[in-house]
């Protein structure tokens, strides 16, 4: 009992519930869950919930029964997806060519030093910092069949003698909506190629120059191979962004004419919300899914040798 | 062959003028040294020699030949640079054989060359790593393989030990100098390090705010400095410097100030003679300081109170007080003195130095 009454003065524990923190498991634990629930909330759950729509007979409305994958054995057999399919490796294959091809050469332009290059940099990033929603607006009237400013333009070069119907023509249509992307994308590679040209210390392109290089020798064997894993990442971003691309075809084209602009996003939109059927759009979008996964594979893999080497 | 010359070499950055009116001579197989504070010019200097930067006015030639609008890679020189510069991509051999092949050299030319080069320098074993698997040395080592293997007409070197350490860089200072003996080719050496400069260089170019001080060898240089700058910028620990005034008296020229009171040697007083009156700045070495005794009693003396006492084992440093001001002298570490000590401290008379109070210039 004597001992029970006696008082020890200790320093002030800190509380049970802050001492657990003091473990790194648990803090690192706490520290994960909001990325956790916002992921598993935004994206896993959305992503599982498409699986199940897509091998369900679900409509807007209807909760649909299990039918395996009918589904998907439904939209390879549908001519629009195929050209939907085609129309997206197109239109990620040509825009990432040229948006590396141009953002590379305006990130050598803007490496260099000359008057109002802060002004000249921050004014490259405009296409990428307007919503893309409004931009394309400005480009659909530019495309107008009848209020076209390009076809002003060209008419008054007088290189065209009668009007040009860029969105009409399925050919010209697929053409204006790279314009667009291609427009609206080249930012994006020009300001991460700059970032990544700016690690290379100058004092190596000026030894190259010294050891007998040429401006073009000195980039391919020099600027180039130090580049790429930048490179590799910013292509890889872009062909995951530009792949399940939408609110460009959405907004210029809806698709058309006559379906000849679908991108998968697109299509999917259209059958999952547009027609309601939610398990066909479903399996639309999830088609992307496999072709996705391998090229984030391939480049990650790619990008992995390039730093070890 | 590599004579180098420089005539009226102007440099401008906008409204900076970086580098003034710069005249040289470089000989073949000579070995000069840029030293200097930063911001002095002396990397502009090499970088115009180079062709990485543009001559503002002037000519520079090599050989007799005009160089100015040629290319870096057209005028037959190798560079090594102060971070080294190695291409992080490619091997050891890759590094020093990239300026062979670019020349469109034959495989068995850049063979042998690059090997050649690598034994040299010792470091055969290397040339399959790539430069991050290096140390400091060895990236340097490879540097300077790189420079070696086109056999070029100049090499220039940019504050190429600056980032090794202490000990490596001492090793690597005889390893130049020996390299420059062995090769004979020309080499113009830009360092902020006053000991490289002494160590390495035929000859000395000291530069400050873009003009050169003095150009000679480097017991000149230490022996006759043209100017304060020169004086105070080579020899380590720094020259001592007070500002006196010169009277006359009993025919004798006295120099004095607030806490120093000397009868100038009779050598010195010559050249001071139409100074009687005015200011001018008396310089003296550490080690031409000595404490004092009687067989010293017709030099030059005065008194001193010791601050601060630095043994350095070859050396004592001894920080004194002396009137208003601190004098550093370098004495026999045999000597038994301590903080506090007063003592009275004598010049070498014929090792005394003095300059213009206003211009500068050695008197």
């Amino acid at each position: 009992m004597a001992i029970a009454e006696t008082q020890v003065y200790l320093p002030q524990a800190p509380r049970p519930r802050l001492r657990l923190l003091e473990d790194e498991r648990w803090l690192a634990f706490v520290l994960l869950v909001p990325t956790l629930v916002l992921l598993g909330m935004f994206i896993a759950y959305p992503f599982v919930r498409g699986i199940l729509l897509s091998v369900s007979s679900a409509r807007v409305g209807v909760p649909g029964d299990f039918v395996g994958l009918a589904n998907f054995y439904k939209i390879f057999n549908d001519g629009i997806f195929r050209t939907s399919a085609y129309n997206t490796f197109v239109y990620t294959g040509v825009t990432t060519v040229f948006k590396l091809a141009l953002g590379l050469w305006l990130a050598m332009l803007l490496n260099r030093n000359f008057r109002g290059k802060a002004f000249t940099r921050a004014f490259i990033l405009l296409p990428f910092i307007i919503p893309t929603v409004l931009s394309t607006f400005a480009w659909k009237w530019m495309f107008d069949p009848t209020f076209s400013v390009l076809n002003w333009l060209l008419y008054h070069l007088g290189l065209i003698t009668s009007r040009i119907n860029w969105l009409g023509d399925p050919d010209l249509a697929m053409i204006s909506i790279i314009i667009v992307n291609i427009w609206r994308g080249v930012p994006f590679f020009a300001i991460s190629l700059l970032a990544g040209l700016q690690t290379i210390s100058p004092e190596l392109n000026e030894a190259a120059a010294i050891d007998g290089a040429k401006p073009w020798q000195r980039f391919w064997h020099v600027t180039w191979p130090l580049l790429l894993p930048v490179t590799m990442v910013v292509v890889l971003f872009s062909v995951i962004q530009t792949f399940a691309d939408f609110q460009i075809v959405y907004v210029m084209t809806g698709g058309g004419p006559a379906n000849a602009t679908h991108l998968f996003a697109t299509y999917a939109y259209q059958i999952g919300i547009g027609t309601g059927i939610l398990s066909e759009g479903a399996a639309i979008a999830l088609a992307m899914f496999p072709i996705l996964f391998l090229v984030v594979i391939i480049q990650l893999l790619y990008i992995r040798r390039v730093e070890v080497r | 062959m590599g004579q180098v010359v420089l005539k009226g070499i102007n440099k401008f950055y906008e409204s900076v003028h970086a580098v003034k009116d710069v005249n040289l001579q470089i000989r073949d197989k000579e070995f000069v040294v840029f030293v200097g504070p930063s911001g002095c010019g002396k990397t502009t200097t090499l970088r115009m020699i180079a062709g990485l930067e543009a001559i503002s006015s002037g000519d520079i030639s090599i050989d007799g030949n005009v160089i100015n609008a040629l290319a870096p890679m057209d005028r037959d020189i190798a560079m090594v640079f102060q971070n080294y510069a190695l291409y992080p991509h490619m091997s050891v051999y890759d590094n020093m054989a990239f300026g062979l092949k670019m020349r469109k050299f034959e495989k068995p030319e850049i063979d042998k060359r690059v090997r050649e080069a690598a034994d040299i320098l010792g470091i055969g074993e290397l040339l399959k790593r790539k430069p991050r698997q290096l140390s400091g040395g060895q990236r340097q080592r490879v540097a300077l393989g790189r420079a070696i293997v086109r056999h070029p007409r100049v090499f220039l070197f940019d504050e190429p030990l600056s980032n090794l350490d202490a000990k490596l860089r001492v090793q690597m200072r005889v390893e130049l100098k020996k390299l420059h003996l062995r090769l004979g080719t020309t080499a113009i050496y830009v360092t902020h390090d006053q000991v490289e400069a002494m160590t390495l260089g035929d000859r000395v170019v000291v530069m400050k705010d873009g003009v050169v001080q003095q150009v000679g060898e480097p017991l000149e240089l230490y022996n006759q400095p043209a100017n304060k700058f020169v004086a105070g910028f080579i020899g380590s620990p720094a020259m001592n410097f007070a500002t006196v005034t010169v009277t006359e008296a009993n025919g004798s020229l006295i120099a004095e100030n607030s806490g120093l009171r000397i009868k100038l040697p009779d050598e010195t007083a010559q050249r001071l003679r139409g100074h009687v009156g005015r200011e001018v700045t008396l310089g003296v070495r550490p080690e031409d300081l000595t404490v004092a005794d009687t067989a010293d009693l017709d030099h030059p003396c005065f008194d001193a109170v010791i601050e601060v006492v630095e043994q350095l084992g070859s050396e004592i440093l001894l920080d004194m007080k002396v009137g208003e001001g601190v004098m550093v002298a370098s004495i026999e570490p045999t000597a038994r003195v301590k903080v506090r000590d007063k003592l009275r401290v004598a010049m070498r008379p014929s090792r005394l130095h003095v300059f213009d109070a206003k211009t500068e210039a050695a008197i």
